[in-house]
């Protein structure tokens, strides 16, 4: 059994979501899975009047990904916990904790990936 | 200012809404879930209270007949007391008293096949 | 006046649990507040991997200490749900009886804080006698006070009977006169309306559009309610939910205090629709697949993710507690306001920073 979702592209999510916007739904958050040593999937929840919508986005490990922040103010949050746990980066966060909302300075892996990746230095 | 009388009166006059803790101590209700302990001599040192334990905080030994248990990790679920297929684990009502000293249960009994009976062996430290 | 910029907890008379708040003022007027968590991240997600899915119940009523068994019934409904498991109908109406009981001792809890934060000592400590009779409910019937952890995959562990029912009743009735006692103060007092009343100010679309949840988004007029989803045995319960309209800390208190004397309502009216029965099932088999799960916790939506591979392990379980979804609109709410009144504001969202970081 698996839930009913959209797929959407690297390139399109963000067109999505604005359609999403303009719908007037409430963004409800963001899962992260990681599937397999190279690729994590992303699924983003909306809600209209009890109904949820779902954007599903496989992407590869080390890709950057555009955040949806600028969009929904409220999605910053929970994408900086998911480059916390994931190590996926996103591009043009509103507030970026830069991987180290929950995790330490020192701290050099991501904790939630099944097969860690290990940080890179930021240039 | 007549509100505030009446409170006041009905203040005056109630029980108080706290006990007087160590000196009178509301009797437990008849299934809390307190400390756990294990009746040793019944155990058959199956190892089903420590598969199911969601803390991990059971050991058992089977080839030693041993059943271990930090009290500290334990978080009183009561699962484990299900799980016991001869219902040798117990909890009583009451809640584990304070300790100084970082106590753990170490309990070893004897298996079932054995005919001579050890000595049950309860061990602090 | 310079600008200053001003740290607000982690530690905090206010604030029960730790959030870092900077803020940037300008003259006593906040006009930037960023949020940092990380004080008491636990990683309890991370846990699916060496705990198996029965186990999981137990462990996801610790993400919350004061909505354990609301965090249990999600995860095991999302479950029941994967696994296709028909839950007695008992099961159901006892699910709802005691969510509810944790939701009248969350908002009585949380109304005291609220006494506290604007200096109301008293109001606080009869909010918090009051919720003691319903931690004894929850003792008496289930074992324990807070983490009751009644549920598991396929029903509950533990019955009621008519004895217990009948005094869950006659408690009620005690809680509900001393709440209604309160009515006068909560809702009427200068003091605190003074306090409380256009503070905090989040508008019906500024709601929607940050993603609130909960009383916080009711309190600025939307009727949104996860029990209005139908789960457990909702269907069958007369249900509408409080709404205020105003959008500031008053409505929000408002909206808790109403619904604490509705959950005492919804108590009753699942105590009499309640039918015989068994509590619970045998599940055999493992869950595979992915479901989706929401139900109502006190502070709002919770929202729980579950992915399992047929296995006894999960491969992922995600939780979206309600205040993670309330700290973006908390962000917006407090520029523009006094710094003396980031405490009622703060609050006002009933933070609940271990739900939030897991």
């Amino acid at each position: 059994m698996s839930i009913e979702t959209i797929p959407a592209a690297l390139d399109t999510i963000v067109g999505e979501v604005v359609k999403m916007k303009a719908q007037e739904a409430r963004f409800l958050t963001m899962t992260a899975v990681s599937l397999d040593e190279k690729t994590t999937e992303l699924l983003y929840t909306f809600d209209q009047d009890l109904v949820m919508t779902h954007y599903r986005l496989t992407v590869p490990k080390d890709t950057h990904v555009p955040s949806i922040s600028p969009v929904y103010f409220a999605a910053f949050l929970v994408e900086n916990e998911i480059c916390d746990q994931f190590g996926v980066v996103f591009d043009g966060l509103v507030l970026d904790f830069g991987g180290k909302l929950y995790l330490d300075e020192e701290a050099q892996r991501t904790p939630f990936c099944k097969f860690a990746v290990t940080r890179k230095e930021k240039a | 200012m007549a509100k505030m009388t009446a409170n006041i009166l009905r203040n005056f006059f109630a029980k108080r809404a706290t006990r007087l803790y160590p000196i009178e101590v509301r009797p437990p209700f008849e299934n809390s879930r307190g400390e756990l302990y294990n009746d040793i001599d019944q155990c058959i040192f199956c190892g089903a209270c420590a598969l199911k334990c969601p803390s991990q905080c059971i050991t058992v030994d089977k080839d030693q007949a041993t059943w271990f248990c930090d009290p500290l990790a334990c978080v009183y679920c009561g699962v484990c007391v299900e799980a016991c297929p001869v219902h040798c684990l117990h909890q009583k009502t009451t809640y584990r008293p304070v300790c100084v000293t970082r106590e753990t249960i170490f309990q070893k009994g004897v298996l079932k096949e054995k005919p001579k009976k050890k000595a049950k062996v309860v061990a602090e430290g | 006046m310079a600008k200053m910029t001003l740290p607000f907890g982690p530690q905090h008379p206010v604030l029960p649990e730790p959030i870092h708040l900077s803020l940037t003022v300008e003259d006593e007027i906040v006009t930037q507040a960023i949020p940092a968590l990380g004080y008491v991240h636990r990683g309890l997600e991370k846990l699916v991997d060496i705990r198996d899915f029965n186990q999981m119940v137990q462990i996801v009523e610790r993400v919350c200490g004061i909505c354990s068994k609301i965090h249990a019934m999600c995860y095991v409904q999302g479950l029941e749900e994967l696994m296709k498991v028909d839950v007695p109908p008992r099961a159901k109406y006892l699910r709802v009886m005691w969510s509810e009981l944790h939701r009248i001792h969350s908002h009585l809890l949380w109304l005291g804080l609220f006494a506290d934060a604007f200096g109301m000592e008293s109001l606080f400590m009869q909010c918090w006698r009051i919720r003691e009779k319903i931690m004894d409910i929850n003792e008496a019937t289930t074992g324990a006070r807070v983490i009751v952890s009644v549920n598991v995959v396929g029903g509950l562990r533990c019955d009621v009977d008519d004895t217990q029912t009948r005094w869950i009743l006659s408690e009620l009735d005690e809680v509900e006169r001393e709440v209604r006692r309160l009515e006068s103060t909560f809702v009427n007092d200068y003091t605190i309306k003074k306090r409380t009343c256009g503070i905090g100010v989040l508008s019906a679309e500024k709601a929607l559009e940050l993603g609130a949840a909960g009383p916080t988004l009711r309190g600025s007029g939307v009727a949104q309610d996860m029990r209005q989803l139908k789960y457990a045995a909702f269907d069958s319960i007369d249900f509408e939910p409080v709404t205020a309209l105003d959008g500031d800390s008053y409505s929000r208190m408002k909206v808790r205090y109403y619904e604490t004397l509705q959950s005492i309502d919804l108590v009753r009216q699942a105590i009499a629709k309640m039918p015989d029965g068994d509590i619970a099932v045998k599940v055999k088999g493992r869950p595979e697949g992915e479901i989706l799960s929401r139900v109502e916790q006190p502070r709002g939506e919770l929202f729980y993710y579950i992915k399992g591979n047929g296995t006894k392990y999960l491969d992922r379980v995600r939780i979206r507690t309600p205040t993670f979804a309330n700290i973006p609109p908390l962000a917006a709410m407090l520029p523009g306001i006094e710094l003396a009144d980031v405490p009622i504001v703060v609050l006002s969202i009933d933070p609940c920073i271990s739900c939030t970081e897991r």
